[in-house]
């Protein structure tokens, strides 16, 4: 990067760590706290939608609704994440491009499983093999992401299933005497008031989202435990910058980083729960009505 | 549902246009240097990367490096994440049931021991060894406990910790390691040759890449190009064709 490091063979001290910390590989490694902090902002809205949406269909009164949604919520809770995930990533990627082959290669007339291989008509390769490295890398990390809000939406579910029923029931009889329609009570009444109710439950769901981002490693996402790993490991003169096995340095920063993200959500989450309690008819609202007057 | 297909039906008509030159995707570790490492730079680097960028441009093919864990580097190809295995990877009777291999590009190298002292107890202690490697499964033929590692540089690691009581791997990835450790390990036991040499592996179905790929090894053979290469990265002591 700056042409005093262009023989790294030549420095010493400061000047040779200097450089070392803007070699090509570790801004890899400083790009991916970005991949991570991506992941969580797009997992996260994700994740509350299918949640939003498992809720809605687990109290539907149409049973089959009812039923896909609780059925959902009950497989995804009971199988460890870690199974989930080696699993559904690969089902998911391998679904896609069977019904790419379906369509686009409609002739081919070999068996897509030959023993162990999985093979598809090379035009029906997703993402295509021609395309670049990082068009690969995005697939993958969207493939990710589905998986996190998959997994994550099913406790999402149940949480936001249990703030539903916990909304009192006399608020919604009032505005069912008013003459509101289902749909507007479940709006205009149910839908405002549940967060204060779904909120711990949430809060701990994102909480728990964010140590589980380390899982993107198994799933092939070069995220910040991969590189720590790559990095901190023994390098011989092979390497530009030799080193010792520098392993405890690197976690050592990935634990300050996850601790830093949790104490700020922690935070967050304080203010959200107070600005959510406002004018609630819970103990929370109650003291903040009595703190004021 | 119905958005998925239409979704992959519309990618299907956008991304058809483009197939003049096939792609081949190369697998590899990338944490097993000389052999193949990512370098300061955050590229593919080593002696495999050279061998494979001359053997495709011999063989007339754009080739994309991609690394990928070694744990799983032979399910990945059979599930077509990438075309190729290029990492070091031994030709075995056991692997040629499940993966199909080109003729060696590296001969057969040998195996060796590094241990805190040159006296560490090979035979019956524990061995630590990169898990899925002909090491590992000589260390547990060979009456020793073996502990196996994801990562060749983490069983290295073991033996320092005190966990393994030495290390079994091949001997071009160890020997900067053990010269370089300022007298900390020192060789222990004795060398052993194991497996056929080093390979591409393939999926069984790709006949028509192998024989490309097998062609252009042999150009490289014939004329000395690849003899040159070994000695550039496995110095003038490794053995050549």
């Amino acid at each position: 990067m700056f042409t005093s490091c262009a023989d790294p063979a030549t420095l010493e001290g400061l000047s040779w760590l200097l450089c070392y910390l803007v070699t090509g590989k570790q801004i890899a490694f400083y790009w991916s706290f970005l991949t991570v902090l991506t992941l969580l902002a797009v997992t996260a809205p994700t994740a509350l939608a299918f949640g939003f949406v498992g809720a809605m269909a687990s109290r539907s009164s149409l049973a089959p609704v009812s039923l896909i949604g609780r059925g959902y919520t009950a497989m995804v809770r009971g199988i460890p994440d870690i199974v989930f995930f080696l699993f559904f990533v690969i089902a998911l990627d391998q679904g896609i491009e069977w019904l790419t082959h379906q369509i686009r290669c409609p002739d081919w007339t070999e068996p897509v499983r030959q023993g162990l291989e999985f093979r598809v008509c090379p035009e029906a390769k997703v993402p295509p093999g021609h395309a670049p490295q990082v068009v690969h890398q995005i697939y993958g990390f969207a493939l990710a992401v589905v998986t996190f809000a998959l997994v994550f939406g099913a406790f999402a579910a149940n949480v936001l299933l249990g703030a539903m029923q916990a909304v009192p029931r006399a608020q919604l009889e009032t505005a069912e005497s008013y003459g509101m329609t289902p749909r507007q009570v479940f709006r205009r009444i149910l839908v405002p008031q549940m967060w204060v109710y779904a909120l711990p439950g949430l809060s701990n769901l994102w909480m728990i989202l964010i140590k589980a981002t380390p899982l993107l490693f198994l799933l092939g996402v070069q995220d910040i435990v991969y590189w720590a790993r790559e990095l901190g490991g023994a390098k011989t003169s092979a390497y530009a910058f030799p080193h010792p096995d520098w392993r405890l340095y690197y976690f050592l920063v990935l634990l300050v980083f996850y601790l830093c993200m949790t104490r700020v959500s922690e935070i967050v989450l304080a203010r959200v729960a107070q600005r959510l309690s406002f004018g609630q008819a819970t103990a929370a609202g109650e003291a903040q009505r009595k703190a004021a007057a | 549902m119905t958005k998925l297909i239409l979704t992959t039906a519309l990618l299907a008509l956008t991304a058809g246009g483009a197939f003049a030159q096939q792609t081949v995707r190369m697998g590899t570790e990338g944490a097993y240097p000389p052999y193949n490492f990512i370098n300061d730079a955050g590229e593919v680097d080593g002696f495999e990367r050279e061998v494979g960028d001359e053997l495709c441009k011999r063989a007339e093919l754009t080739c994309e490096w991609v690394t990928t864990d070694w744990d799983s580097i032979i399910p990945n190809l059979q599930s077509g994440n990438y075309d190729t295995i290029i990492a070091g990877m031994s030709i075995t009777e056991e692997r040629d049931k499940v993966l199909d291999f080109t003729q060696n590009y590296f001969p057969p190298a040998v195996s060796a021991y590094a241990a805190l002292t040159a006296d560490a107890d090979v035979k019956s202690g524990v061995v630590s060894a990169q898990v899925g490697t002909i090491q590992a499964a000589h260390v547990a033929e060979s009456g020793a406990t073996v502990l196996e590692f994801a990562t060749p540089d983490e069983s290295v690691a073991a033996v320092r910790n005190g966990e393994a009581d030495a290390v079994f791997a091949d001997k071009d990835y160890l020997v900067p390691i053990v010269d370089e450790s300022n007298g900390e390990f020192s060789w222990a036991g004795e060398d052993v040759q194991l497996g056929g040499g080093i390979g591409i592996g393939m999926r069984e179905s790709d006949t028509e890449l192998r024989a490309k790929f097998d062609a252009a090894i042999q150009t490289m053979k014939d004329d000395g190009t690849l003899n040159t290469l070994i000695t550039k990265w496995f110095g003038p002591e490794a053995q050549t064709f």
